[in-house]
């Protein structure tokens, strides 16, 4: 290899990285200086919490979520993580040896949650069972889980790795359908309120592709490959198209997510008290609910009377290889 | 040179000197989806790769949502 040309922006150093977004380039340094200043700018500008405060960290093993606790520990912050082992093949193997070596690495605290060993379930059951999209059981079982955890162990907040990637394909995938309800609730921080605890996602002002590169250059060993179950989803396509926007006009995504929370979320957020109005206790779990029993309890109750499902057998589009 | 590709996880041989950029385009990849790690370093778009370079280029999008 033959060095590059372009030079770090803030000390002109040679460049590992370009972020065409910020029309510049960064050496190893000043890119993790950019990652911390971005992260403690949302903290702070959308008041997620404080320094006191005990954070519950949701990891998965992905880049995402090791690089916020990693952050968010480097920052001083007290911050344990939980892992939900979601029974999907090889991939949910590979996830626990990630997350599991990352906590004892660093002599973290990491609660570990099985849905098979506990509620008798894994997502490929439960996606066969309620003939649902996977990622649709997926995504319930973990909020309830991650809320769930966090009022038991009087967590002050659940912290989640969702990046500028993942918040901005949400808000394509709102805005295409003009999900209002969905709309109103796609904020950064979402306060303690009708039993659900307080909810942070601390680096919605960072690209996956920076995120990435603050594993790189941390030496976190995360899990590389996707979810085989979320391999061709709507949401990846969303990120595709975004993407190819980005390509032609750099920072576009970002205008996108971040002037949508100071300009529209304001405008919304009446729909948004109104939506959460009439919520009582599931009278099995004691979690917020508008029936009688809550959707995860349903859950459980319809995918553990189903027989196991190998992954193979819901597998994505892209995930089938 | 070697290059390292994900999801299939796979290695190909691409001939010839190129920069980092050049590389994805032949390769139809959007440099915002990726990064490119050259002989275990990350490097720029514009970095030269040689013939005798290991290259990992590494996907950075994730489905979860």
């Amino acid at each position: 290899m033959v060095a590059s040309g372009s030079k770090c922006r803030s000390c002109k150093a040679p460049a590992v990285i370009d972020l065409p977004r910020h029309n510049a380039n960064f050496c190893a340094e000043h890119l993790l200086q950019l990652c911390r200043r971005q992260m403690s700018k949302a903290i702070d500008d959308y008041d997620m919490f404080g320094p006191d405060d005990r954070i519950l960290v949701a990891v998965s093993g992905g880049k995402d979520s090791l690089a916020v606790w990693d952050m968010l520990i480097e920052a001083g912050y007290r911050a344990d993580g939980l892992y939900v082992g979601l029974g999907i093949g090889d991939y949910s193997d590979e996830s626990t040896e990630h997350v599991t070596a990352f906590a004892a690495d660093r002599g973290l605290h990491l609660i570990t949650v099985d849905l098979r060993d506990t509620f008798g379930y894994d997502i490929p059951t439960a996606a066969r069972a309620t003939k649902r999209a996977p990622c649709s059981a997926c995504g319930m079982s973990k909020r309830h889980l991650f809320d769930q955890a966090a009022i038991d162990g009087g967590y002050d907040v659940v912290v989640t790795g969702h990046n500028l990637d993942d918040e901005a394909a949400v808000l394509l995938g709102n805005v295409l359908h003009w999900d209002i309800e969905y709309l109103a609730r796609q904020l950064p921080v979402l306060p303690a309120q009708h039993g659900f605890p307080r909810k942070a996602k601390p680096l919605v002002r960072l690209t996956e592709r920076e995120t990435a590169a603050w594993c790189l250059l941390r030496g976190i060993d995360y899990l590389v490959e996707e979810c085989p179950i979320a391999a061709g989803n709507r949401h990846l396509h969303h990120k595709d198209v975004l993407n190819a926007i980005e390509r032609e006009s750099p920072s576009t995504k970002s205008a996108f997510y971040l002037n949508f929370i100071d300009n529209m979320a304001p405008l919304l957020a009446e729909q948004s008290a109104a939506a959460s109005g009439d919520l009582r206790r599931c009278v099995r779990c004691g979690a917020p609910t508008t029936g009688e029993t809550c959707a995860f309890c349903r859950l459980v109750d319809t995918a553990s009377a189903h027989d196991p499902v190998p992954v193979e057998l819901v597998l994505g589009k892209r995930g089938r290889r | 040179m070697l290059v390292k590709m994900r999801n299939p996880k796979r290695e190909i041989e691409v001939d010839g000197d190129r920069t980092v950029n050049h590389l994805l385009d032949a390769l139809d990849l959007v440099r915002e989806s990726h990064l490119v790690i050259c002989n275990g370093t990350l490097v720029p778009g514009d970095a030269r790769l040689a013939h005798d370079d290991t290259v990992e280029i590494r996907p950075v999008i994730s489905g979860g949502a």
